[in-house]
């Protein structure tokens, strides 16, 4: 899978970037980086060709180049990856679970689960009999294509099938990193106030559907729908909206045949 | 915290670089970083300064030139400024806007030895 990373890691590499910034810098000490400090510290005038260099490149063209591998891994074996992002507890793993029980027997599921510590979500999703893998970014705060790249060997994914990523929970720089899913689904709960929209405008902007989810609770809350999805639609003027209740089943059947419709249309092959 | 992972990719396309274009050490690094773009630059400034300790860019200057946002008005059918993504069109008021420019992050220009 990841052809171009070369890095010799394992299929899930538990933080490959904590390397050791931490160290106490001395620069007296006889350490062995690679770099020379004499380059470093002391430039001798006249002996260095300073010059410029042109690059123009996106910061995140590495991370683009391991999503566009992974997508074309995707597009090949005729899956529908989402990638599903919130504010931690919108209810993303209550999600999911419910919707394996409604479309396990009829197609292929599969989850890879992104939490900065601990495997209970990968578990709760294992106790419906479905695959999953459990990715800890430890103190990373979202997934990124390399690591999804590398999780990927790790699963037998079924041709034709679905492929779920669960993003850790946060709405900011998940919105950035491209992991190759066709869509990213934006998951908010009634519970967290309508305004999340221009709150965190990048991550709706980047969404292609939004959930609303633990619509059971609006009659509790002073929660004002409309007003959510205006402030939805002002930041993506194309997004999708769907409300729902992944606990009592309130407009699941809208996200199931949203699915299946999705899945269908990974059978087609453009030019 | 999002910054250091950009700061991280940056670092990666420095050493990529080094190799292509023949250079030892960097000294002056120039990025393009659109208004809507999502990066604090603030907070960028900190988590390079962290990342590229220890590497060939280790004390290089970062340099950021800011670029403004613009969206393409459909009812107007024009380009048109905006600061945030929830703006609406000047103009017209609308938000049936598609943002066209000022949405990158980009490594601009080095200035290397
Ligand atoms: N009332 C109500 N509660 C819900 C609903 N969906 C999820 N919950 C509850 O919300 C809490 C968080 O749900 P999770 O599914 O763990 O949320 P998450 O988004 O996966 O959380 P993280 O992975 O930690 O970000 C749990 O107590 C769920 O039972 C819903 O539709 N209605
Ligand atoms: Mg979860
Ligand atoms: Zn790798
Ligand atoms: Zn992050
Ligand atoms: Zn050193
Ligand atoms: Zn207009």
């Amino acid at each position: 899978m990841c052809g171009i990373c070369g890095c010799g890691e394992g299929p899930v590499h538990l933080d490959e970037h904590e390397h050791s910034h931490e160290h106490e810098h001395e620069h007296e000490h006889d350490h062995n980086h690679t770099h020379s400090h004499a380059a470093v510290h002391s430039h001798a005038p006249g002996l260095s060709q300073v010059r410029m260099v042109q690059i123009e490149q996106s910061i995140l063209a590495k991370n683009n180049q391991y999503a566009h591998e992974n997508r074309r891994f995707f597009s090949d074996h005729g899956l529908l990856v989402l990638n599903l992002v919130s504010s931690p507890g919108s209810g993303k793993t209550t999600l999911l679970t419910e919707t394996i029980l409604r479309l396990k027997d009829d197609i292929g599921i599969a989850v890879i689960e992104g939490d900065q510590q601990t495997a209970r979500d990968a578990e709760r999703i294992l106790a419906t009999g479905v695959q999953a893998l459990q990715i800890n970014t430890g103190k990373g705060c979202h997934l990124d294509a390399h690591r999804v790249g590398h999780a990927l060997e790790k699963l037998q994914l079924q041709d034709h099938s679905v492929l779920f990523i669960e993003n850790v929970g946060n709405l900011v720089c998940p919105s950035a990193f491209d992991l190759g899913e066709a869509h990213k689904v934006v998951v908010l709960s009634v519970t967290e106030g309508e305004d999340k929209p221009i709150k965190y405008p990048d991550m709706f902007h980047a969404a292609d559907l939004m959930i609303l989810n633990k619509i059971d609770l609006l009659p509790h809350l002073d929660f004002n729908v409309e007003e959510c999805i205006q402030y939805a639609k002002q930041v993506n003027p194309r997004i999708k909206i769907l409300s729902l209740s992944a606990k009592t089943g309130e407009g699941m059947d809208n996200w199931v045949q949203w699915l299946k419709a999705e899945l269908q249309l990974q059978l087609i092959a453009y030019a | 915290m999002h910054e250091m992972s950009l700061c991280e990719g940056i670092l990666q396309t420095l050493e990529q670089q080094a190799e292509v274009q023949d250079y030892q050490k960097v000294r002056t690094v120039w990025l393009e970083i659109g208004a809507l773009a999502g990066v604090e630059v603030e907070a960028l400034r900190f988590s390079f300064d962290v990342v590229m300790e220890g590497s060939l860019a280790e004390g290089a200057k970062l340099e950021v030139i800011s670029v403004p946002g613009q969206a393409w008005c459909i009812p107007c059918g024009i380009n048109v400024p905006v600061e945030q993504l929830y703006d609406p069109c000047p103009h017209c008021g609308s938000h049936q806007l598609q943002v066209n420019g000022g949405d990158q992050m980009r490594i601009k220009e080095l200035e290397v030895e």
